[in-house]
């Protein structure tokens, strides 16, 4: 049974799931949310090691393993430990594992939470490495496709925003690819998905395809996931200004896509979805980080040995 | 071979290994993976001969050397298609083509310059995803390299 072989993994890439496994997780996050158990993972400590600041997914992380009863400690930046005095990862890494049972890493640096992985004898989960992966939320983001539509296959995705520098948006459309779904990414030409991503998806038989406007294809889609268009990311101030006129989105998009559409967005957003979206039922990123909750339980009682 | 341009002449070495079809703008890479600025016998260096299979070619000639398992390994990464002849009086007693092993560690840097393996001391390790052209994934920031981007640690 896939379950068990969950014991003492550790959590690093969404590449490293197969469809089984990806499964198995969204069953465990299910069965916790309609019952949970409150002393499921009590007496075993989490290290919330976060090089690089992220409130949000700290705080998940914090909450999720404090409600099935386990412990934390951890640190919220670098700037407050021996990693600034020039300690390297592994140092670092060796010395915590003897501290708790689980180890949750962010950090800026890409490949950061492998090697964390390499130096620890306890499981590790990446909470984000840079540009690189952060594997719950795709499998929050999974999870949250499945709760509102019922189902992951037969389905018409859309990708809206950065596209090209959307690390949710690569694990998410990877993680998909699984499953019988067709995807459309939609982003002005400076911030497409990048082609190897593409190629990729068309070996795995996904259709997919490209456009830079969401109106002509809005008809099609059960989810809309939106990703914030970041400023740094364009050279000149009047093109971001541009393109975030462009690409926000408000209730009028109601209009002319299917009624059912869900809107999706890994948060914080800046200014992309206008808030009167909010209270309509279609909007469900609130929804979608609170998902967060039941999927990390799930992931940290499943490395512990403690759901199967 | 057919392809042995017979207009260029590399001195026969007689006893040795010869690395051939290398790509041309590889044979420098070939000298540093085996460490022949240190060689104290005869070895021949050809560059930028004519090939059928790769345009310009690179060739290059050792005298009392084998390769080990591992330096072919190596060569596989930057040249595939190179074959390697074992010379025993100044005769090829055999041939073989190099084969691209599934992981390599330690021979190229990641082109990341955001990778951990290029912000600390550690050894890289790939991933081969895909052969001619060749492509790898590096084991930690998942950055997938292509065969041009290639560049020697
Ligand atoms: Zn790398």
């Amino acid at each position: 049974m896939a379950g068990t072989s969950f014991q003492g993994r550790d959590v690093i890439s969404i590449n490293d799931f197969s469809k089984e496994e990806l499964l198995h997780v969204l069953s465990v996050a299910k069965k916790l949310e309609s019952n949970p158990q409150p002393s499921l993972l009590k007496g075993k400590i989490l290290a919330s090691l976060f090089f690089e600041p992220s409130t949000r997914t700290r705080l998940s992380f914090a909450s999720a393993m404090k409600r099935v009863g386990g412990d934390v400690i951890g640190f919220s930046q670098a700037e407050t430990t021996s990693v600034k005095k020039g300690e390297t990862l592994w140092d670092t890494i060796k010395m915590i594992e003897h501290y708790s049972d689980v180890i949750v890493i962010r950090h800026s640096v890409e490949g950061a939470a492998r090697l964390s992985a390499e130096a620890a004898s306890i499981p590790v989960i990446n909470a984000g490495d840079g540009a690189n992966q952060h594997p719950t939320q795709t499998l929050l983001d999974l999870y949250t496709i499945l709760k509102e539509k019922g189902k992951l296959d037969n389905l018409t995705i859309g990708f809206l925003g950065d596209l090209k520098y959307g690390r949710t948006v690569h694990s998410l459309a990877i993680a998909l690819s699984h499953f019988k779904t067709s995807i459309y990414f939609i982003a002005p030409e400076a911030l497409r998905m990048p082609s190897y991503y593409i190629q990729e998806l068309k070996k795995r038989k996904i259709p997919c395809r490209e456009t830079s406007d969401l109106d002509s294809v809005a008809k099609q889609l059960d989810i809309l996931y939106v990703t914030r268009i970041q400023e740094e990311r364009f050279p000149d101030p009047l093109e971001y200004q541009k393109f975030k006129a462009g690409y926000r989105i408000d209730r009028s998009l109601l209009k002319i896509s299917k009624p059912g559409i869900r809107i999706m967005h890994p948060l914080p957003r800046v200014g992309e979805i206008d808030p009167a979206l909010d209270e309509t039922p279609n909007a469900v990123y609130f929804r979608q980080a609170a998902n967060g909750i039941p999927i990390r339980q799930a992931i940290l009682a499943l490395v512990l040995g403690k759901a199967k | 071979m057919t392809d042995r341009p017979p207009e260029y002449k590399i001195s026969a070495i007689r006893d040795g290994t010869v690395i051939d079809h290398i790509p041309a703008e590889r044979t420098f890479d070939v000298v540093d993976i085996l460490n022949l600025r240190a060689h104290p016998d005869v070895i021949s260096l050809g560059m930028n001969l004519k090939s059928k299979q790769l345009g310009k070619k690179g060739i290059v000639k050792i005298a009392g050397r084998e390769l080990t398992k591992e330096e072919v390994d190596e060569i596989a990464v930057i040249a595939p298609k190179a074959t390697i002849n074992i010379i025993k009086d100044f005769s090829v007693i055999k041939k073989e083509p190099v084969a691209l092993p599934e992981h390599f560690s330690n021979i190229i840097r990641c082109p990341n310059p955001n990778c951990i393996t290029n912000k600390q001391k550690i050894s890289t390790l790939f991933h081969v995803v895909g052969q001619e052209p060749l492509s790898a994934a590096c084991h930690y920031c998942e950055r997938v390299v292509e065969e041009k981007e290639i560049v020697l640690k």
